[in-house]
């Protein structure tokens, strides 16, 4: 499997980068950590006249809290994810979601903005993210934008980022006391896409009231789906086990999944149930053991 | 386009294609052949190879994204007639038959254990989740990494 | 078994460190796409978008104008040379390249010659085809319906999609029993198409010679010697005969069966290079791989089982449709259409069997090979195990106690059974009660009851094996004609080393060490000091290659058989050298002594320098033997499997929590070696049980055609496998040996799906075909009211 000839554009800055991609237009394609777009490549499904490498512009790279934020760097790898200890200690959401995704090596080069950017359903962070409430900031031409991740993705491989904007930095609200969060993707084996995964992050009042919930949803449409009428659901209430059924119950009704050879759409359906159940008593074990 | 990289400490130059994968480059170019090719979907990790330290599969990176860098191969694990202690293990413990996925396990391999000196048998089994073997079952493969960390233990 | 020889000489029974590893650790293997020859071309292939189509128009000219192209193959220019269908190995045909219609999607349709890989990939996305889309036949059952468009047009009198029909056994009795059988038990069983996906892929290098006339090939083949033959046979009209014809098999990255047969990618890179006189290489990337290599199994079959009222099993009874794709390209012995699929009988002491198989053709890619198993031998082992375990529950009846009551008895072997087989040697029971102790079976049945009165579903399955290997004696085993031997040729050298060369071809086996150690044991010379080699016909005695577990059996054999004549010319000497009557000679390994008097003694080492240097007058100077082993009978190897598998209500995973295989392959010649090869065989039983199918939609697109769908799996899915064997020499091996390389990949199976079914029995589960995704376990679950 061979890719097809291409331009090859190394910019040193984002000046340099945005202007590029002012430049070439839809004929660019920005290569992040690659693990989705030179597979593409290879198997022809994507063919760009322009590759434009933005691994040469420095300072895209680090995970620190400031402001309020967690602030992840766009080009910071999945695996530097998972060997932070603050990821670790303070964001088990995230942690968990960077150990499934794809496999060890990938994770390797796959950076965070990569999996956001390329716009995939079937890709991780995006449910994650969309749990945790983050925002995504892009620079372009015109300059910088923070864009909610709510409104990020716009259609299948669709997001909101113009043409000439490169994403740079994830801002994850710095989750208060009594939060939790878990995410649990069900997966063929290693390396697979989910057939189903759930994102959950919560926060519980010291009443033992969840005063915050957000649940993401992989794979399962067009876009990565918010569950906003199983978070509504949970707001305000004790989060019991008729609770947690219930939200589980509007998650599986927010999917809309197809048939594929990951199983029937009814499967996926009842799975995001499931998955949205278990992922709620993890992310409630945690949060209640933060309070 | 013109790269220059350091493979196993050797520095190579070559004009190369920017669509040139890295693997094409490390074997049809500058014929280390220990670096193999087993899918086309970047699931088989045959190709890994270290790039700075970190294992990557080599069939998923341009060769001139790895211009100016660090590059190790399986060729270079053996230094001054001496064996790596997982190449050791890998002989131990039975850990290859045909030897096709061999190289991209034990690279694999090397990078983990820089980082995970004590690793469980469970980290074993997911730090190779990215290089498939169809011959060995991986139970005589996490034995060679076991033993390949005793001995880097013993010998630290 | 104790080792005969010290751990210095390393025969049989020493768990010797493989002579091959050293240079694979160091990724200094020699693999068939590391060889780089001066001026190769490089071939790529355009494959149909079509499953079945008649070719309107091929348009090269974009191909053309694309630098380093220099030339696009098509159906037409092999037609010129007779050259655009070969025979397959079940004397059907097969194309090369089409010159009027596909019949499969990712067939070969033309292929594209460049000066590089990049140029060959680049010509072969612009070749343009026009494509007239027929009708397309998938379902196997429907393609017998009458009124089916008939897909073998070529042949001239063909009118429907039925291949062959073969049947085995006494239909009569068969039928007799069942009528008078108390209890019956009747299942469809699907055993889907699957690829054994060896890590390397298959490829080429052909290079002919213009000038001596001589064409080489480097080419991943298990079997490197009946590939001459068959270019030889194929070719020989334009002008390649067999001796001008060299084979190279180099390191194999994993063959399990796919590297038997002839792919048209080969063929066509022959071509290429007689036309060209230059090298050229062609390696197929993954997909073309499992889209278009041959399959495996895609056995649609009726299985029935009866029993007299105490539970004994009387009669078996299968039909089975046999899904070929568009030609019987299959890899069976000529006389076998189904291979050794009537070895379905198995373990069991069955009075009656009858065994129907029919052929047919379908619009998928041809096959019918092996996947890691001797021919079609998973198919009757997953059959009558599955069938037993259904007898077993309909009965009541734990499924280990009903297999003991029915297995054949150790006293019964030779046991010849219901389907002509003459089993060698046996002790099912003790595997299967080794299998029991060391899983602790009863206090397993005791935990599976206690959590399913909690609720949660655990399972413990069971799969009590026999294989048939060692492929063949000549009186019935052939391919194309050539009889199913194998060889050893043995030089021993004058400083008493020595160079053994095979007609097999390890892929992974670790042949370099086993066949040494056997020399070992036979000829007391160091392993260390004997040179193994296969692979290179130009030196290599011929043989019919390594598959169905038939090296150990077979070329194993052929070395102790040869090694034994050079023991016997040895014996010679050492007495000429002695001065004593060879009848005086006491052997034990590595040295004759005089009896009585063990400190006169000549080593081997010494006969074979006296060989060379003092060799008695009228024998033949030189110490060398070769032995082309005509097998006796086939090799039974067996074993118990038990495996605990627990099912997640939730999300139907099945997660396989322990797996215990006692193996029984005879004596033993690594057991290191034989140990991996059964961790490797269960990991490829496991993947069809669990994850892996290639499957095709109503269109005929394929389905899990690359590593993102077909899933193989990882260290992750793999359980930790526990092992141990017992030993029932073969009594006609010279060795006592069996062979095991495929054994697990048997076994397994079978053990994992009635683990499920165990699991699931008290909600009304009856049988869930392979592979057992979470998707098919959570429909059954909810189908019997469980909701998760």
């Amino acid at each position: 499997m061979i890719p097809a000839a291409f331009a090859y554009h190394a910019p040193k800055s984002l000046t340099e980068a945005t202007a590029l991609l002012a430049k070439l237009g839809d004929g660019a394609k920005v290569l992040s950590g690659g693990q989705s777009l030179i597979p593409l490549m290879k198997l022809r499904l994507t063919s760009p006249p322009h590759v434009v490498d933005i691994n040469g512009i420095q300072g895209l790279a680090y995970l620190k809290e400031a402001d309020g934020f967690l602030r992840i760097g766009a080009l910071t790898r999945e695996s530097d994810l998972d060997e932070s200890e603050l990821i670790r200690t303070r964001y088990p959401l995230l942690h968990d979601t960077c150990k499934v995704i794809a496999d060890p090596l990938v994770r390797n080069m796959a950076t965070v903005g990569g999996n956001l950017a390329h716009g995939d359903p079937a890709n991780d962070h995006p449910a994650a993210m969309l749990a945790l409430g983050a925002q995504v900031v892009a620079v372009g031409g015109k300059g910088e934008r923070r864009i909610p991740i709510a409104s990020f993705f716009t259609g299948p491989f669709e997001t909101a980022l113009e043409p000439d904007e490169i994403l740079t930095e994830i801002r994850v609200p710095v989750p208060p006391a009594g939060s939790g969060g878990a995410y649990v993707k069900m997966e063929r084996k290693v390396g697979d896409f989910a057939t189903a995964a759930v994102a959950a992050q919560v926060t519980l009042a010291a009443s033992g009231v969840c005063e915050s919930a957000g649940i993401g949803l992989t794979n399962v449409g067009l876009t990565p789906i918010q569950a906003s009428r199983a978070e509504a659901a949970l707001k305000g209430k004790r989060p019991d086990e008729a609770a947690i059924a219930e939200a589980a119950r509007l998650a599986a009704e927010a999917a809309q999944p197809t048939d594929d050879l990951r199983g029937p759409a009814e499967y996926k359906k009842d799975l995001v149930r499931v998955l949205t159940t278990r992922a709620l008593r993890r992310a409630l074990e945690r949060a209640t053991a933060r309070r | 386009m013109q790269v220059q990289l350091t493979i196993n400490g050797e520095k190579h130059e070559a004009d190369v294609e920017p669509r040139l994968l890295l693997v094409h480059l490390i074997r049809d170019v500058l014929r280390l052949t220990g670096t193999h090719i087993g899918c086309d979907t970047t699931h088989c990790g045959a190709c890994t190879v270290l790039l700075e330290g970190r294992a990557v599969k080599s069939c998923t990176l341009f060769a001139v994204q790895a211009s100016g860098k660090q590059l190790m191969t399986v060729e270079g694990l053996e230094q001054d007639g001496k064996l790596h202690p997982l190449q050791e293990g890998f002989m131990a413990e039975h850990g290859l038959q045909c030897g096709y996925c061999t190289p991209g396990m034990l690279m694999t391999s090397v990078a983990f254990l820089e980082k995970h000196p004590k690793p469980s048998e469970d980290d074993i089994r997911r730090a190779i989740s990215g290089n498939l073997c169809r011959c060995t079952g991986y139970v005589n493969i996490v034995k060679a990494v076991q033993h390949a960390a005793a001995a880097l233990q013993g010998g630290a | 078994m104790e080792p005969r020889t010290t751990a210095d000489v390393g025969g049989m029974g020493h768990s010797l460190k493989r002579k091959e590893d050293p240079r694979f650790i160091r990724g200094r293997g020699t693999y068939v796409d590391d060889v780089q020859l001066p001026g190769m071309l490089y071939l790529d292939i355009v494959r149909s978008t079509h499953a079945h189509a008649k070719i309107v128009k091929i348009d090269s000219a974009k191909a053309l104008a694309v630098p380093g192209v220099l030339a696009v193959i098509t159906g037409a220019d092999l037609a010129k040379y007779n050259l655009h269908w070969m025979p397959t190995l079940m004397s059907d045909t097969q194309m090369v390249l089409p010159v009027e219609k596909v019949m499969y999607q990712a067939q070969e349709v033309a292929a594209v010659l460049a000066t590089s890989r990049y140029a060959a990939a680049d010509g072969a996305a612009v070749v343009e085809v026009e494509y007239d889309p027929l009708p397309v036949v998938v379902d196997p059952r429907k393609a017998l319906e009458p009124g089916a468009p008939v897909l073998r047009t070529d042949k001239k009198d063909k009118k429907d999609n039925h291949i062959w029909h073969w049947e085995w056994g006494e239909k009569a009795a068969t039928d007799r029993a069942f009528t008078e059988a108390a209890v019956t038990v009747k299942e469809n069983i699907y055993l889907p198409r699957i690829h054994v996906a060896s890590i390397e892929t298959c490829g080429c290098i052909a290079h002919f010679d213009k000038i001596d006339g001589k064409l080489t090939v480097w080419m991943t083949t298990q079997a490197p010697h009946a590939i001459r033959t068959v270019f030889a046979l194929v070719a020989g009209h334009v002008g390649l005969t067999e001796h001008k014809i060299r084979i190279i098999s180099p390191d194999i990255g994993g063959g399990f069966g796919g590297k038997v047969p002839v792919y048209p990618g080969y063929v066509i890179a022959v071509a290429a290079s007689v036309l060209t006189g230059k090298p050229v290489k062609w390696i197929e990337d993954r997909m073309e791989n499992l889209q278009a290599d041959s399959f495996a199994r895609d056995y649609h079959i009726t299985a029935e089982l009866a029993a007299n009222k105490d539970g004994k099993l009387t009669a078996l009874r299968i039909k089975t449709l046999a899904d070929h794709g568009y030609t019987d390209a299959a890899a069976n012995p000529s006389k076998f259409p189904a291979g050794l699929f009537h070895v379905c009988t198995g373990s069991y002491d069955l009075k009656a069997a009858h065994v129907e198989v029919d052929g047919v053709y379908t619009n998928k890619p041809p096959g019918g090979i092996a996947y890691r198993c001797s021919f079609r031998v998973t198919e009757a082992v997953h059959t009558i195990e599955r069938m037993v375990d259904l007898m077993a529950h309909q009965l009541d009846i734990d499924p280990a106690e009903f297999r003991m009551k029915n297995f054949v008895k150790p006293e019964q072997f030779p046991y010849k059974s219901a389907l002509g087989w003459e089993y060698d040697s046996g002790n099912y029971a003790g595997a299967l009660q080794k299998a029991m102790d060391t899983i602790s079976y009863a206090e397993l049945r005791k935990e599976q009851a206690a959590r399913r009165a909690r609720g949660e579903l655990m399972g413990i399955g069971i799969s009590s094996f026999t294989e048939i290997v060692g492929a063949g004696p000549s009186k019935h085993f052939d391919i194309l004609g050539l009889k199913m031997f194998d060889s050893c040729e043995i030089r021993v050298h004058p400083t008493g080393k020595a160079i053994a060369r095979f007609g097999t071809k390890s892929q992974g086996q670790g042949h370099e060490t086993t066949y040494a150690q056997i020399l070992a044991e036979e000829l007391g010379i160091p392993a260390r000091d004997i040179q193994v080699e296969e692979g290179d016909t130009d030196t290599a005695p011929y043989g019919l290659g390594t598959y169905a577990s038939r090296s150990t059996p077979v070329a194993g054999a052929a070395a102790a058989v040869a090694a034994r004549k050079v023991r016997d010319k040895a014996r010679k000497i050492a007495a000429h050298l002695l001065e004593v009557a060879e009848d005086d000679l006491v052997w034990e390994p590595g040295k004759f002594s005089v009896k009585g008097a063990p400190s006169q003694s000549k080593t081997i080492q010494d006969c074979a320098f006296a060989a060379y240097t003092n060799h008695p007058q009228g024998m033949e100077a030189g110490l060398e033997a070769v032995s082309y082993y005509d097998p006796p009978n086939l090799t039974y190897p067996f074993g118990s499997y038990i495996c605990v598998v627990d099912v997640d209500a939730g999300t139907g995973e099945v997660k396989v929590r322990r797996f215990v295989a006692i193996d029984d392959c005879g004596n033993i010649i690594n057991p290191m070696i034989v140990q991996g090869q059964v961790h490797g065989g269960l990991t490829m039983g496991l993947a069809p049980a669990l994850f892996e199918e290639i499957s095709y939609d109503e269109h005929g697109n394929v389905q899990g055609g690359s590593f993102i769908d077909y899933l193989v799996p990882t260290a992750v899915e793999t359980p930790k496998w526990e092992t141990g064997h017992t030993i029932t020499p073969s009594p006609h091996h010279p060795l006592g040996a069996k062979g095991v390389g495929e054994s697990a990949t048997v076994g397994a199976p079978a053990a994992i799906a009635n683990a499920v079914v165990d699991a699931l029995w008290h909600l009304g589960v009856r049988h869930v075909d392979i592979p057992i995704t979470p998707a098919k376990v959570w429909k059954l679950l909810r189908e019997h009211g469980v909701r998760g």
